[in-house]
């Protein structure tokens, strides 16, 4: 039995692909086979934060309408033997994302013995994002702290309680809160959310906080998820969430002010 | 920081303000969200029985959910013509 796991967010810029990228090579790198699949059809984009976009043959739709088989169209990170990566389509129809289409696809990669499916859903309510939304086991919400994310992920979750799959079946689809872009001098100033603050509102666990980093910008320019990176804080609080996703429990990091020394300081630099 | 708060008189935050904003929209919102669905079907059922024996304009009939604590109450309203 595979685990289906959907990023979503509602809004976009928030951070869902490139949350699902270390997400995905996270479960990867802890010995989980993996495929993420990008939901966005026609502004795909995963492949480029993944790495893989020069070696795009066949996408997702192509696989739903059977012009490729799911071998054809997976494509296997070089970084991560775990990792597989199914691209979206750039050209087709959103409608193309069918019911009943997704859900072979998604059985099918289950037979192939992948244990978690990542669905890196595109912002907005429509068909992408209800598709990616559907089928979620897990749904990790990624919400800046800032009033328009926090709402649209409430809207989110409002859907997936009632329009999932698991929902209708009179389940519960597992919710986990990831709060990206996260800037602990600003939340201490009283200019920012806080985690507590967003937790509360949203009333959802909280499972991972990333702060504001310059290094999330420096791997999609280089196409390596972020989380690969050990010497980036985004990168590690990327690989404790992944990590309390799988069970363990890890304090957060990086949620307190940095102590800026006297060199810093004088010199004005510091990231 | 919070020391600077002190003297200036404890002036609310922009953040708690984001807070206090939030709370009151999510929480009317998720009103809304629940039941509803069902809500203009449901008004558009009862349009047709009233109709059958009364003549009433599509507008005068309303209906809506309320929720206090764990009761719901179900509101309908259907103003009849003067004759």
């Amino acid at each position: 039995m595979a685990t289906v796991v959907t990023v979503t967010s509602g809004k976009g810029g928030v951070g869902k692909t490139t949350s699902s990228a270390a997400i995905a090579a996270g479960l990867a790198q802890a010995g989980h086979r993996t495929v993420v699949i990008d939901f966005d059809v026609g502004l795909r984009n995963l492949d480029l934060i993944m790495g893989v976009e020069r070696r795009v043959v066949f996408d997702f739709v192509n696989v739903i309408s059977g012009e490729a088989t799911l071998n054809q169209a997976l494509i296997q990170d070089k970084r991560l033997e775990n990792l597989s990566i199914l691209a979206a389509s750039q050209t087709k129809d959103k409608d193309a994302l069918t019911e009943e289409g997704v859900g072979q696809v998604l059985e099918q990669l289950a037979e192939m013995g992948f244990e978690y499916i990542v669905c890196d859903s595109p912002a907005g309510i429509e068909r992408g994002a209800t598709m990616a939304l559907h089928f979620a086991d897990h749904a990790v919400i990624v919400t800046n702290p800032e009033v328009s994310s926090v709402r649209d992920s409430d809207r989110i979750l409002g859907i997936l309680q009632s329009k999932s799959k698991r929902a209708k079946e009179g389940g519960k689809v597992h919710e986990h809160l990831l709060i990206t872009r996260y800037d602990p001098a600003r939340v201490d100033n009283g200019e920012m959310l806080s985690k507590e603050d967003v937790c509360d509102i949203l009333a959802v666990k909280l499972i991972g906080v990333i702060p504001e980093s310059k290094a999330v910008l420096k791997a999609s320019n280089t196409g390596v998820p972020v989380i690969l990176d050990d010497d980036a804080d985004a990168g590690l609080a990327y690989g404790d969430a992944v990590a309390r996703f799988l069970g363990e429990d890890r304090p957060m990091r990086f949620v307190t002010p940095k102590k800026q020394g006297l060199f810093s300081r004088i010199l004005g630099g510091g990231d | 920081m919070a020391l600077f708060g002190l003297f200036s008189g404890r002036k609310k935050t922009s953040a708690a303000a984001a807070k206090e904003r939030l709370q009151i929209l999510i929480s009317h919102e998720r009103q809304n969200r629940h039941g509803p669905d069902f809500l203009p079907d449901l008004q558009r059922d009862i349009l047709a029985v009233v109709k059958k024996y009364v003549a009433v304009r599509d507008d005068h009939v309303s209906i809506r959910l309320d929720r206090a604590g764990d009761a719901s109450v179900l509101e309908l309203n259907v103003t009849l013509p003067e004759n």
